[in-house]
């Protein structure tokens, strides 16, 4: 291990996924000095973790940030010491990290709503179940539910149907009515109707059931069959796997350590993509649930705007308002019916850290008086999860961010206070 | 650097052979071992994925709370389920 | 908007309220109790939840003595969700100076009745294994006890209601005092007695109170169960905790049941700000690492701030305020607040009701700054 000086870029990227790699990409090819942070084993983010299929639009942009001259930095961001630096942790030690501007794109994570039997082993997200598969998960033969609501049901679906998997039915929650409006609009995005015809035909023969949702998850030690309310009627069905997920919901803990302001759940951003706060950027999911498109034409608007680059970042506009209509109609279609606040039964868990059961928390007067009195959202998931849950199920509203704002070390808590001779693990480029 | 495409690791106590490129948390499911058991003694696996929700937590190397998602499996690495 | 006339209305619902709520209700008197957000806030929220016998006083040891034994009777009766764990405390010497301290201290104890146990440098490794090597000894206090104050104060409070006492919450008080207690949104509530709970607020409601905000900085881990077995305080503590005007740091870890340990400490002036100050943070976490190096790898879940209500010459101020007939204070505890809630109370409402107190109560009278003024 080197012992190393604070390392200083010109543009600091938080987030890996499409939306970062995109910036970086932009801002490196310009000359600027970029460094671009992640926790994954591999860059991509969650959508395209890693993936090498060759040809295919994320390998292309892997690719392109290999070459770019980005440094890649594994690790998270857990902490501000002061103006313009940033604290990220990774496997060896810690990094500290300054920079002319920064970049977050730190993305988006799935909402999950409990319900009798949800914490069985082998019920997972449903983009944590096609990221289990994406690192090796063996599902030729496997029967998987998939279930929940959002574009992710379908798509992952399809993938799961691609690698093996028989797929019986899907649950989305939304109401047929809901998700024939959404198809009209998709009329308007061709490319985005093509996609989803093109996911359609691909699960073939799985049912797509709308007005559905799970009611409980049954089994011993892992799950055996999932209940599913359609339309009011309930049907058991068996299956090894339940892939369970209620949309996604943008990762604001970092915009939100950093000051920036927050409008309806997103990071407020202008035109060039700036946040409130002075040299920070936001782009992809956390300014607002659109997919990888958006979060591409946005990771290039930024990394674009980052350089200097204002022209061609202003031409890109046209494209970000077009998928940003999308966006806004993935968000009406797929909001939550309020049949799924009575899922959970009294001694369903929430709180998944610290078992904490649906009873012990209904009475309580909101989100912190139920933390101190139950220990709910004081576990290492820092209410990422049950969080989410507690907001759906009784309105409570989130308390503020603090740092460390992942569980880091404790050795890497108490650093870098000038003369601190922490060491300082060596930046490795390109592929992690 | 070269890689082994097969990787040789114990998952509590007993060994198994995985492609490289697996995670830790697959590795567990693929052996048929639970990640964790929770504060009640229920028993947990992945459900996030992407390393946030903590329920893949798991004891590498004599380390425990190793989010195994995010981990990949190394040659001779030695895997228990955590508390 | 007026309500019914009470004996008492008390403000605020931390520990000490809730102790005041639960005595004054068990004698039979008619109970408000009032806060601005919910039971078991504030310090209570923050703190620790450290039991312990202090000796740096006659009057400090006698408040914590009888409360700790108060503390040790309810044991029975607390819920599980309390988590009353008597581990004891290790007063940790570092050096043949400190241990010199730990004689004292054992004297001191020993001679009123509290039972210790002088450790040398291999039994305190036998004890707590993962005390770095090199230190010298200590002291364990074996009946000091830990235990998670917000369910603690609940208990109490719900105690209070079912002996009668009504609980106000989401209430902020504009005036106490004068017989009655008057809501920021003119509601008010009478009461022969008002009592000021109020802990870091105090001062905001009575002026001319001499508390002063005192910020304090908390770590809690991952489950690591058995790494530590007992509250452990560095004997450098008391030097920090006696200090009036440096920001200190002091080593301090507490086990949970679950096998999460919490690390402290931290005192600062000056510092009203909620915010996290990492610096101080750093350092406190640097010296915990100093005695338990096997705690750098440990997962830190959360950190956290708290404000203690510190009074200069560093005990509570419990008893009538000169110059309001109706008004009492409870307050100032510092970071003896869950200690000493129960003993707290008694005294307090055996002043009240002219019952004789179990220990000599001029140590806290609030009058006693203006005595001292009179003699200078």
């Amino acid at each position: 291990m080197n012992r190393q000086p604070r390392q200083q870029f010109d543009v600091l990227v938080v987030g890996g996924g499409p939306a970062g790699m995109a910036a970086a990409v932009r801002a490196a090819e310009s000359g600027h000095r970029v460094g671009i942070i992640d926790d994954n084993p591999a860059v991509g983010g969650q959508i395209w973790r890693g993936e090498s299929e060759a040809g295919s639009e994320a390998s292309k942009w892997i690719e392109r940030l290999q070459s770019s001259g980005a440094i890649v930095l594994r690790s998270r961001v857990f902490q501000q010491p002061g103006q313009r630096i940033l604290l990220a942790e990774g496997d060896d030690g810690i990094w500290e990290l300054s920079f002319e501007k920064l970049i977050l794109a730190t993305g988006a994570r799935e909402r999950f709503l409990p319900f009798p039997g949800w914490t069985l082993p082998n019920v997972m997200g449903v983009g944590g179940l096609q990221a289990m598969v994406k690192s090796g998960l063996p599902i030729r033969g496997k029967r998987i539910v998939v279930a929940g609501t959002g574009p992710l049901l379908l798509a992952v679906a399809a993938y799961l149907r691609q690698h093996g998997a028989a797929i019986p039915i899907i649950c989305e929650q939304a109401s047929w009515r809901k998700l024939a409006r959404f198809s009209a609009a998709l009329l308007a995005q061709p490319g985005k109707l093509l996609q989803g015809l093109q996911l359609k035909r691909e699960v073939g023969e799985t049912r797509f059931s709308a007005n559905s949702w799970p009611v409980a998850a049954n089994g011993r030690t892992t799950v055996e069959s999932v209940t599913i309310s359609r339309s009011g009627k309930p049907e058991t069905i068996p299956c090894d796997y339940l892939a369970c997920g209620f949309h996604l919901v943008p990762n604001i803990e970092l915009p939100l350590l950093l000051g920036c302001q927050i409008q309806n759940g997103y990071v407020r951003v202008d035109d060039f993509q700036r946040t409130s706060v002075a040299e920070v950027f936001c782009a992809g999911e956390p300014t607002g649930i659109g997919g990888v498109e958006l979060s591409l034409v946005e990771g290039e608007i930024v990394g674009l705007s980052a350089a200097g680059r204002i022209a061609e970042a202003s031409k890109l506009f046209g494209r970000r308002e077009k998928l940003r209509r999308f966006a806004r109609s993935l968000d009406r279609t797929f909001r939550l019916r309020s049949e799924l606040r009575s899922l959970p039964q009294p001694e369903t868990i929430v709180c998944r850290c610290e078992d904490v059961y649906y009873s012990r928390l209904r009475d309580q007067s909101g989100w912190r008086a139920a933390k101190l009195q139950t220990r709910c959202g004081m576990g290492p998931c820092q209410g990422r999860i049950c969080g989410l849950a507690t907001e759906f199920l009784f309105d409570w509203k989130p308390d503020s961010v603090r740092p460390p704002i992942f569980p880091v070390r404790v050795k890497s808590l108490s650093g870098l206070t000038g003369d601190s001779n922490l060491e300082l693990c060596e930046i490795t480029g390109g592929r992690s | 650097m070269h890689m082994c495409s097969q990787i040789t690791m114990t998952v509590n106590g007993a060994p198994i052979v995985v492609p490289s490129g697996t995670t830790v948390a697959v590795a567990m499911a693929i052996a048929g071992q639970i990640c964790r058991t929770s504060v009640s003694g229920e028993p947990r696996g992945p459900l996030c994925g992407m390393g946030i929700c903590f329920e893949c937590r798991v004891v590498i190397d004599g380390k425990p709370h190793r989010p195994g998602c995010q981990i990949l499996c190394k040659q001779g690495m030695d895997v228990k389920t955590d508390e | 908007m007026n309500d019914d006339a009470y004996d008492v209305v008390v403000v605020g619902a931390g520990i000490v309220g809730a102790a005041c709520a639960d005595e004054f209700t068990r004698r039979g008197m008619y109970v408000a109790v009032v806060d601005r957000d919910m039971v078991g806030g504030g310090a209570t929220a923050a703190g620790m939840g450290h039991i312990v016998t202090m000796d740096d006083s006659e009057a400090q040891f006698a408040l914590t003595r009888y409360s700790q034994q108060l503390w040790q009777k309810l044991r029975p009766e607390l819920p599980i969700d309390v988590e009353y764990d008597q581990c004891g405390t290790i007063w940790v010497a570092a050096d043949e100076e400190e241990m010199i301290e730990v004689r004292r201290k054992q004297d001191y104890y020993g001679q009123r009745n509290v039972p210790t146990e002088r450790l040398d440098a291999q039994t305190l490794t036998r004890l707590e294994p993962n005390l770095r090597p090199g230190l010298a000894g200590g002291l364990l206090v074996m009946e000091d006890a830990v235990l998670y104050p917000p369910c603690a104060a609940r208990f109490l409070m719900e105690r209070a209601q079912k002996q009668g006492a009504t609980l106000h919450l989401g209430r902020s008080v504009a005036q106490a005092g004068q017989g009655r207690v008057t809501m920021t949104d003119g509601f008010e509530i009478s009461a022969n007695i008002v009592v000021n709970a109020a802990g870091a607020h105090a001062a905001k409601l009575t002026p001319g109170v001499e508390i002063k905000k005192r910020k304090g900085h908390l770590v809690i881990t991952d489950r690591y169960t058995g790494f530590l077995r007992h509250q452990l305080v560095e004997l450098g503590y008391l030097k920090s905790a006696h200090s009036i005007s440096n920001d200190s740091v002091a080593f301090n870890v507490q086990p949970r049941r679950t096998g999460q340990i919490l690390i402290g400490s931290s005192r600062q002036y000056r510092a009203d700000q909620t915010e996290v100050d990492n610096g101080i943070l750093a350092r406190m976490l640097q010296r915990a690492q100093e005695y338990m190096p096997g705690l750098a790898q440990m997962l830190a879940v959360r950190t956290w701030t708290g404000f203690r209500a510190a009074t200069p010459d560093k005990l509570p101020l419990i008893g009538p305020w000169p110059g309001d007939s109706s008004l009492f204070l409870a307050t100032g505890h510092e970071g003896l607040g869950i200690t000493t809630s129960l003993a707290t109370a008694r005294i307090l409402v055996d002043q009240i009701t002219g019952a004789k107190p179990e220990i000599p109560i001029q140590p806290y009278l609030p009058s006693r700054a203006a005595m001292e003024h009179a003699h200078v």
